[in-house]
């Protein structure tokens, strides 16, 4: 037929689009598919490699400071301790340490009492206040009170602590030489020496040694009690003769048989530690009675901020954020939706909407924190607004969130077919009916998602905020617009701040429920967005 | 037969003085998109109780005249009118005459079937109800079912008023459409292009109705289709790059045009 077309052998006719070269060319081309299918997926695979890892990392983190562990106290608020006429400068918090020392009749000395004291918070006693003015019954008899413990002490429960130990059974003899104060320990075989120079022992004279405050602690638990090991050496007939102090007192100076004796081993030393050994037994020993309990951490959710770990909550946080964000909304939505229609429906096209369109998107980038210096000089200084108050963020955020909800609002309306502005008009409708019946309703959707992502961009902004105040330390939750207030992600920045382990958890149940909040409201923005979709 | 005998003339005569009134008028109408000239000084009237059809090529300007009856031109921001045109004698673009009820006295049926993504009841009811046509409910619901009588879509949609308008077929929403303008009672009806995305049977039901209507309504119908503008029309103006170049009883323009370009176009030499 052709010249581009020659026969060969009678197989298939050959073209330019059959022979050797355009194979080539195919192949190549397939190649660069390949290669970019490969690269988008190894991409995605990473993105979500990012993601998996940051929620697992928060997840993980945050799951402990979702419980928290009480005493179960047994509170003698008879008429003879509690005064009911009297509650005002009533010392609640003594009560409860009453009750607590009453569990340890041994612990006598004022020292030992204060350290005891700590294991409790802080805070149990304004807790208990408030119980009592809630339920006045509760005055006059015994009750069995949830006491919230200290930060520590509820870490270590959790077991969050690094680094205490486990107990392990001696394989060996112990036999106490008395049940109190510095006994002696005399050790069936001598296993225990080694034992001690893996742990930091210091070497005396004759084999002796000596554990400092330096080295680890080692406790000998048997008999129902603890002893702390200061000193071991040699004993007769390859025996170990240990000395030591009695944490918790024994039953009785019988010998423990080989396997009832248990020691445990804590490696970091009592001096580096935050929770000394005293502690550690006495817990184990409430603990063990069953006078823990842990529950759904309340004080978490429903208390405002605090200096103790264990008593900060972020409630207060959560009505800040929220009252922050109603005067975002009730200024942007309102303003830039007006703004949009007048711009896209009703503007002339001239140099001067060009200009202001030019501005709005402009002002989309500008980096947030020039808004919060913005609100500083102008709402606080000028108009002489109230510092930290949510009036005030809200309206540095709506500045934000204006160009947002403009441009958003903008694209749906133009998304709007001509043709059902034409059906208007051509039946009389003038041009705000057309626009207020027709063609709102069916950006709205649109207008909604753009205004929902907005507020969710305004929630978890932080620097402007931090310009206007909003970053101060407000125990009380906030009342109203006016009154001080903080929010979610202030919150986070000021607790990821703080150097106590008990706050680490805070903060990332914190981003945690920040993270909910913006989960529910881009899932409410695709669901207006799947549930208001029009055809037309 | 070019030759005429004088009792032909005199026939002629005679029907010219039978024609309807004129109910619009355009003269010297001329319309610049920009600096784009679009209209090149068109003269035409549109007859009472007539159909007029404007053909022509595409692009020749036939929408652009068709919008300029019910000045829906005013919404391009570019477009700029000269020229008169007038309704019942009166000037449509004089500043004293209010834009909505030019529109309710002059309605359009689009090319491409647009119902408002509302229920059919709602699609027939908006007119009416802001014009305030309708005293009652009761009133509003009459008009309703009226206006969908004339438009020959009440059997079928009569048990899914609250159904969306987008629902229904093609030629079902052309004829909501024509419902929809028929509602608020006007006087002139444009349609451009109607037809052009239906189907041939859907075609030959509004092309039914565009005859029905003929008796209550004027009508101008842009139509690409020269059987169409034959069949509905009674009197049709050709257009060709702007220029009105013929206009005239819809079986003399068909049979024996006076302009080659016409010949031509309803032949289909070009188009
Ligand atoms: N909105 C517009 N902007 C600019 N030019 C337009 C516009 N509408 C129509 N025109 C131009 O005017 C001329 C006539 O268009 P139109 O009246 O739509 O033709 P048709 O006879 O096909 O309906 C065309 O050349 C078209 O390009
Ligand atoms: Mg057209």
């Amino acid at each position: 037929m052709t010249d581009a077309i020659s026969t060969l052998g009678g197989g298939r006719p050959v073209s330019i689009h059959t022979d050797d070269a355009a194979k080539a060319r195919l192949k190549t081309r397939y190649a660069a598919e390949m290669r970019f299918k490969w690269l988008g997926a190894g991409a995605v695979a990473l993105a979500g490699f990012f993601l998996v890892l940051l929620l697992s990392t928060v997840v993980t983190q945050a799951w402990p400071a979702l419980r928290m562990n009480y005493l179960m106290l047994p509170l003698d608020l008879s008429a003879a301790k509690v005064d009911p006429a009297k509650l005002d400068g009533f010392d609640f918090q003594g009560v409860i340490n009453d009750a607590l020392a009453a569990e340890f009749p041994d612990v006598t000395s004022r020292q030992d009492r204060r350290l005891l004291r700590g294991l409790i918070s802080t805070g149990a006693g304004t807790f208990l206040r408030k119980d009592i003015a809630e339920d006045p019954g509760m005055l006059g008899t015994t009750v069995d009170y949830a006491v919230p413990l200290d930060d520590f002490a509820d870490l270590y429960l959790k077991g969050l602590l690094a680094d205490v130990g486990t107990d392990e059974a001696i394989a060996t003899t112990v036999t106490p030489s008395g049940t109190t104060g510095d006994i002696e320990l005399t050790f069936g075989d001598d296993a225990m020496l080694a034992l001690a120079r893996g742990h930091g022992a210091t070497e005396g004279e004759n084999g002796a040694l000596t554990l400092t405050s330096g080295a680890a602690s080692l406790l000998v638990a048997l008999n129902g009690g603890t002893v702390k090991l200061t000193a071991l050496a040699p004993g007769d007939g390859g025996t170990v003769v240990a000395k030591g102090l009695v944490i918790e007192a024994l039953d009785s100076n019988a010998p423990a048989a080989t396997g009832q004796a248990a020691l445990r081993v804590i490696d970091t030393p009592e001096s580096s530690r935050k929770i000394s050994d005293k502690e550690i037994v006495w817990l184990d020993r409430l603990q063990s009675e069953g006078l823990t309990e842990s529950r759904f951490n309340s004080i978490f959710f429903f208390t405002g901020a605090s200096r103790e770990p264990e008593l900060a909550g972020v409630w207060g946080a959560v009505v800040g954020s929220f009252l922050t964000m109603i005067v975002t909304l009730a200024i942007a939505f309102p303003i830039g939706v007006s703004a949009a229609i007048y711009l896209e429906e009703f503007a002339p096209k001239n140099r001067l909407t060009t200009i202001i369109e030019v501005n709005i998107n402009n002002l989309a980038a500008v980096p947030s924190i020039v808004f919060g210096l913005l609100g500083l000089a102008v709402f606080l200084n000028f108009f002489g607004l109230p510092r930290s108050a949510p009036v005030v963020g809200g309206m540095v955020l709506a500045l934000m969130t204006l160009p947002i909800i403009i441009i958003a609002s903008r694209a749906s309306l133009r998304a709007v077919p001509p043709s059902i502005r034409e059906a208007a008009l051509g039946i009389g409708a003038s041009k705000v009916q057309t626009v207020f019946h027709h063609v709102l309703p069916l950006a709205m959707p649109g207008i909604m998602t753009g205004t929902i992502l907005g507020m969710a961009h305004a929630l978890g902004e932080t620097a402007p905020l931090l310009m206007i105040g909003m970053v101060a330390f407000i125990v009380d939750i906030p009342g109203g617009f006016t009154d001080p207030a903080t929010i979610l992600p202030v919150q986070i920045f000021m607790w990821a701040d703080f150097p106590e382990p008990g706050f680490q958890q805070k903060t990332s149940a914190a981003i945690l429920i920040l993270l909910a909040f913006l989960v529910i409201m881009n899932a409410i923005a695709v669901i207006l967005r799947k549930r208001f979709e029009r055809r037309w | 037969m070019n030759i005429m005998t004088e009792a032909g003339v005199e026939q002629k005569l005679a029907q010219r003085t039978n024609e309807p009134p004129i109910k619009m008028k355009g003269e010297k109408v001329n319309v610049h998109y920009g600096e784009k000239r679009a209209l090149f000084d068109v003269d035409l009237d549109v007859r009472e109780n007539q159909v007029t059809a404007l053909i022509g090529p595409s692009g020749c300007g036939k929408s652009t005249f068709l919008r300029c009856l019910n000045r829906m031109n005013d919404t391009i921001d570019i477009a700029r009118v000269s020229g008169k045109i007038t309704l019942d004698g009166e000037d449509v673009y004089d500043p004293k005459i209010d834009v909505v009820e030019l529109r309710a006295r002059v309605g359009m049926v689009f090319q491409k079937p647009n119902p408002f993504p509302k229920s059919i009841y709602e699609n027939v009811a908006y007119g009416p109800r802001i014009h305030g046509l309708a005293k009652s409910k009761a009133d509003l619901d009459g008009i309703v079912e009226s206006s969908l009588k004339k438009a020959g879509l009440f059997n079928e949609v009569k048990d899914r008023l609250l159904e969306s308008g987008t629902g229904l077929s093609g030629g079902q929403q052309q004829r909501l459409c024509i419902a929809r303008a028929i509602a608020v009672s006007p006087e002139v009806i444009l349609m451009d292009e109607p037809c052009s995305a239906l189907d041939p049977i859907a075609t030959a039901r509004v092309e039914e109705l565009i005859d029905e209507l003929r008796e209550n309504y004027t009508i101008v119908i842009v139509t690409h289709s020269m059987q169409q503008a034959a069949r509905v029309s009674q009197r049709t103006a050709m257009f060709h790059l702007g220029y009105l170049v013929e206009e005239g009883a819809t079986e003399k323009m068909f049979t024996n045009p006076d302009d080659k370009r016409t010949q031509d176009y309803i032949t289909g030499r070009f188009g």
